[in-house]
């Protein structure tokens, strides 16, 4: 409800309301750039863009069609794909095929003191290695169920099935 | 329509990923607005993936904000002031003199005015600003004192009134039990304010033999807006007492600083 009435007032071209969406969706939609694109510095030039994006668009988004949390996801995953397929950006395609968000998870524990690194750990831990698949492509990386089922060689249903038994998974380290 | 069965298919988590086609996402958010638990069922969802996408990210972006706001489209700057148009006139060498003079005097006073103008335009940004920023507190504050109600209401609580004793017979607060879940909600709004140094601790209390159990202290009580303070209480309590104890509590308490004392009703 109170989810609702942040929205209904980002559409109206509230700035605190604004704020407090940034506030709330940043660090994922950040993530999710970062997966994406790997540079620090772009992914937070195509953060800002994606933010400005949410406050022009705010108006087109009907709880409707989906959640708030997805159309923002849409917007990041795509912003974040058109950068690192546009001509400017001469990074090294070929290691983004294979690594995925758990090498970033890992590499924050390995690397960095300051974050919660035994939280990460835990998650990285809890995925078996099909649910790490099944999360980069369907969530980080916007992969269809019917594209997913075709990279993994999987039937459809059981991509949904089988993803639902991760999403447990995961659920039960993040919400205690 | 099985909500069980719905909920275990795994529709939802694709939902939430963006990767069910337009139509099928419209028929979940519409399955979603009729059932409540798949609501919650999708808010969690929601929440783990939050979470995990977080840990992606290589740092913190709250910084960015300050830019990504100066960038946000408003409506279009006021426009830039026209010139005024000087009309060419060959007389004398004193009537363009003038002309100049009355176009600077023309000139200072719209610029005095627009600056007026912006003056009074920023002072009413402000008070709007102002004006959103107690709107959201007030929010804020119905939102918290709508949690403390159900605290409150909850069946499984029982409210303890622990009147004021000799040091203090004005003082008075409540506990609120909550028995099933080991927690005792402390209302110390009726409690004086403490003396530098000093600090409110509560004790459960048994009685025959009287042994007191410490169950916590009411710490930053200054600081605290509603008073309202939670403690963990595992014991069979039979009453609840409230002593002032020097600063980091007691192993005992200190029995000529009890402020209030009040048994628990039988059930």
């Amino acid at each position: 409800m109170q989810q609702d009435a942040l929205i209904l007032e980002l559409q109206n071209g509230n700035e605190r309301a604004f704020e407090r969406i940034y506030h709330l969706y940043s660090e994922s939609t950040y993530g999710i750039i970062y997966s994406i694109i790997r540079d620090e510095t772009i992914a937070e030039e195509v953060l800002q863009d994606v933010f400005l994006k949410i406050w022009d668009k705010a108006p087109s988004y009907s709880s409707d069609k989906g959640r708030f949390f997805t159309w923002v996801l849409n917007i990041a995953r795509n912003a974040a794909i058109d950068k690192i397929r546009s001509k400017d950006f001469k990074n090294d395609l070929q290691n983004l095929k294979t690594d995925n968000f758990v090498d970033i998870l890992e590499a924050k524990t390995n690397f960095s003191e300051a974050v919660d690194s035994i939280g990460l750990k835990k998650y990285i831990d809890a995925l078996k290695p099909v649910c790490k698949k099944l999360i980069d492509y369907l969530f980080f990386k916007g992969y269809t169920q019917k594209e997913t089922s075709e990279e993994l060689d999987m039937p459809l249903g059981t991509v949904k099935t089988r993803n639902r038994a991760c999403i447990d998974n995961l659920r039960k380290m993040v919400i205690k | 329509m099985d909500i069980q069965k719905y909920i275990s298919s795994g529709i939802l988590e694709l939902y939430v990923y963006g990767a069910l086609s337009e139509k099928e996402s419209r028929e979940v958010s519409r399955v979603l607005k009729e059932y409540p638990e798949v609501k919650a069922e999708v808010e969690e969802i929601e929440k783990a993936l939050l979470t995990l996408s977080s840990a992606a990210a290589p740092n913190n972006a709250e910084h960015l904000i300050a830019s990504i706001k100066k960038k946000l489209t408003k409506s279009p700057t006021a426009t830039e002031p026209t010139e005024t148009p000087v009309r060419k006139i060959n007389w004398t060498t004193y009537s363009g003199w003038a002309a100049s003079l009355l176009l600077l005097i023309g000139l200072f006073v719209f610029f005095n005015r627009t600056n007026d103008l912006r003056e009074e335009l920023s002072a009413e940004r402000a008070r709007n600003a102002q004006m959103e920023e107690q709107i959201a507190n007030a929010r804020e504050d119905a939102e918290n004192a709508e949690e403390l109600l159900a605290v409150i209401r909850d069946k499984d609580v029982q409210r303890v009134p622990l009147k004021g004793q000799n040091v203090a017979p004005e003082a008075y607060a409540s506990v609120y039990w909550n028995t099933q879940e080991n927690t005792a909600y402390i209302d110390a709004k009726d409690l004086p304010e403490p003396p530098r140094g000093k600090v409110y601790q509560v004790w459960s209390l048994t009685m025959q033999p009287l042994t007191p159990t410490s169950i916590g202290l009411l710490d930053d009580f200054e600081a605290d807006d509603n008073k309202v303070f939670s403690l963990k209480n595992p014991n069979q309590s039979e009453a609840f007492g409230i002593t002032l104890e020097p600063e980091g509590g007691s192993e005992a308490p200190t029995m000529e600083q009890l402020y209030v004392l009040g048994t628990v009703a039988a059930l």
